[in-house]
């Protein structure tokens, strides 16, 4: 199933997983996976509901802890490059009636600058706009959160994202309930981002895009299922793999052949 | 009371307002961070737990011969067991699949009966020097030293500049903690900090509000400020405020008669504060809310009115009818004034443009932003519109 890849030195990889399991309590999640992400490119996480994709990516960021494994950032541990990744979360992570307003949420991506008295600096504000207006949403700085709908919100988050001026960019379902507006202005600036030599992984959940959208797919079903270019990876055989009987032969042929 | 406001009222009620108030902006800006992440709850384990600890200091202090009253003493041994509590919810809710509020009620009951069992004995043991240990369950501010009330103002102003220097992180924390995590924040540690700072507000609180109501002045002034805005730092600042005025208030005002407890008038003070915010708030105020529903309802009355007008259907609703009829839409008998007409006429032209929107290729998209009060003039440019209209023309020829 696990083709040989050009790119599996871990040394050279935005992020490498090894023997990672997580559980919680003592059901495995997400069961020995080893994962190498393509520097400079961007690569879906795929599988079916319950399969252990957020979880995996909120292991890697060490925000679950995980059972075992280990995961290197650039060939160094994780610790050592987290400020080099930045991690937009599913949008039903948070509260949306805390009292903060949309620049004030972007501002949180540059805590790292900031620290724990440092003063918020014009260029601070300046910078903060310029990632909203990247995500089409800087006439909404002063809003607060909850009055934005929910394609909106999940453009606040990419934004606070970029201000990180990351190298790596873990995004959890950015396009689970979003306008089809939000979802092409979200993929432009995914899009912009890999023109700039960043790299991308993004939990996905809609197998009709991604053929449009990426260029790797790493298929997870609690265990990795498959991994590379969408070409060799995303074949009606692994997506069958990985689905299991839930998906039509039909569906997924017509989802994995070129359009 | 102006005069207690004054602080003319004695030395000892001068001591007594200004300690308050310092506890107040304290608790209040301190708690703001507590009630942000949701663990409001917690408080009042901690608070409860600090009984067993105040007791045995006292008895460790009389055993050692010395006065079993002495207040930083008691606020020692109270923070240590305090802090026992706290760790007890924190090892419960982690290692075990109680949830926290489980554990809260375990601990907050269990320390709380100890600790009464051993004020029992304290009674027992030296009845006549004990002195109102209970005092310290509501608080009791009768006797107060100078160097009582600045342990407090000093330990209140010490707890708010550490939760000031914490903001960012601990309201990165309470916002979204799974991304302060990768932000380089120790989620559990800024948990555990908030926590102690709570712990220090509350064994500093002792003497003044008391064990039961600390919990009060930690969350009242924050749901209170949150009424007034909508970003975290103002809502720190304005907790800070009522806080102090509650504090500062509460106090005067019991000063003015022998037998007013100064802990629970604080407390009522700020409930008074937050009933008037929860009523009068411009935006989130239950007042503004029912005319902002109000005005709402008047909308879409009139609007379905106008349409029936528009189709010649009668008007049922009566408050319909009397809304065009207070607009001049429509006569006393019901008949559309020259006014009422084109008005009808534009809402029905508006709605025929929403529904030729719907079968547009391109427009379609649009069609979430009908509610049926939105005008489609504030959604389209002039071009749009002109080409709906085109497309409402060319329809109504091929029928």
């Amino acid at each position: 199933m696990t083709a040989a890849l050009p790119h599996t030195d871990p040394a050279q990889s935005p992020l490498a997983i090894r023997g990672l399991t997580v559980s919680y309590g003592e059901q495995p999640v997400v069961f020995s996976v080893d994962m190498t992400v393509q520097d400079g490119a961007m690569t879906a996480i795929i599988g079916p509901n319950g399969a252990g994709k957020s979880t995996l990516l909120k292991a890697a960021l060490n925000i679950v802890k995980p059972l075992s494994g280990h995961v290197t950032v650039y060939g160094r541990p994780l610790a050592e490059q987290a400020h080099r990744i930045a991690y937009v979360p599913q949008r039903a992570s948070v509260d949306w009636d805390f009292p903060t307003e949309v620049l004030d949420v972007v501002l949180m991506g540059l805590y790292r600058d900031l620290g724990l008295l440092g003063r918020v600096r014009a260029r601070h504000i300046t910078h903060a706009k310029e990632c909203l207006a990247r995500v089409g949403m800087e006439d909404f700085a002063s809003r607060q959160i909850g009055q934005l709908s929910g394609g909106q919100q999940q453009r606040v988050f990419l934004a606070r994202a970029l201000a990180q001026k990351a190298d790596l960019y873990l995004l959890d379902e950015p396009f689970a309930g979003v306008d089809a507006a939000t979802e092409r202005a979200i993929i432009d600036v995914l899009k912009s981002l890999r023109a700039e030599g960043k790299t991308v992984v993004a939990v996905h959940h809609d197998l009709s895009t991604v053929r449009a959208y990426f260029d790797n797919v790493f298929l997870i079903n609690r265990r990795k299922m498959g991994e590379g270019p969408i070409a060799a990876s995303f074949t009606p055989e692994t997506v069958q793999a990985t689905y299991g009987g839930r998906l039509a032969d039909g569906q997924i042929t017509q989802l994995t052949q070129e359009a | 009371m102006i005069d207690a406001l004054l602080l003319q009222i004695g030395y000892n009620a001068t001591l007594v307002t200004l300690g308050s108030a310092a506890l107040g902006l304290a608790a209040g800006a301190t708690g703001t961070f507590l009630f942000l992440r949701k663990r409001s709850l917690v408080a009042d384990a901690v608070s409860h737990a600090t009984l067993p600890g105040l007791a045995l200091a006292f008895m460790l202090m009389v055993a050692l011969g010395g006065d079993g009253r002495n207040l930083a003493g008691l606020m020692f041994g109270s923070a240590l067991s305090a802090w026992v509590g706290l760790l007890s919810v924190s090892w419960l809710t982690r290692k075990t699949r109680l949830a926290e509020d489980a554990a809260i009620g375990a601990v907050l009951s269990v320390f709380f009966g100890f600790g009464i069992v051993l004020l029992t004995v304290v009674q027992t043991l030296s009845s006549g020097r004990q002195a109102g240990l209970e005092s310290f369950l509501l608080g009791s501010t009768a006797g107060m030293l100078f160097s009582d009330a600045m342990l407090i103002a000093a330990g209140g102003l010490t707890v708010l500049a550490s939760a000031l220097a914490l903001r960012r992180p601990l309201l990165l924390v309470a916002f979204d903690p799974g991304y302060a995590e990768t932000q380089g924040i120790n989620v559990q540690r800024m948990d555990l900090a908030i926590m102690t700072l709570v712990m220090a507000i509350t064994v500093v609180g002792l003497k003044v509000v008391g064990l039961i109501l600390i919990v009060a002045l930690l969350i009242i002034p924050a749901a209170t400020a949150r009424f007034w805005s909508n970003r975290a730092d103002r809502v720190v600042l304005l907790a800070g405020l009522f806080g102090g005025l509650s504090g500062y208030v509460g106090a005067a005002i019991s000063a003015t008669a022998p037998g007013l407890p100064t802990g629970p008038i604080i407390v009522l003070v700020g409930f008074a504060f937050f009933i008037a915010s929860l009523l009068l708030s411009p935006a989130r105020g239950i007042l503004s809310a029912v005319v902002r529903h109000r005005a709402y309802q008047r909308h879409v009355h009139l609007r379905q009115g106008l349409l029936s007008l528009a189709q010649n259907q009668p008007v049922y609703e009566a408050m319909t009818r009397c809304l065009l009829r207070r607009a001049g839409l429509v006569r006393a008998d019901g008949v559309p004034t020259a006014k009422g007409h084109s008005h009808a006429a534009a809402a029905l032209r508006d709605e025929t443009r929403w529904q030729a929107l719907r079968s547009s290729a391109h427009l379609s998209e649009l069609s979430a932003r009908d509610d049926g009060l939105t005008l489609i003039l504030d959604v389209l440019t002039p071009d749009q519109i002109a080409e709906l209209d085109r497309r409402i023309t060319s329809e109504q020829r091929a029928i």
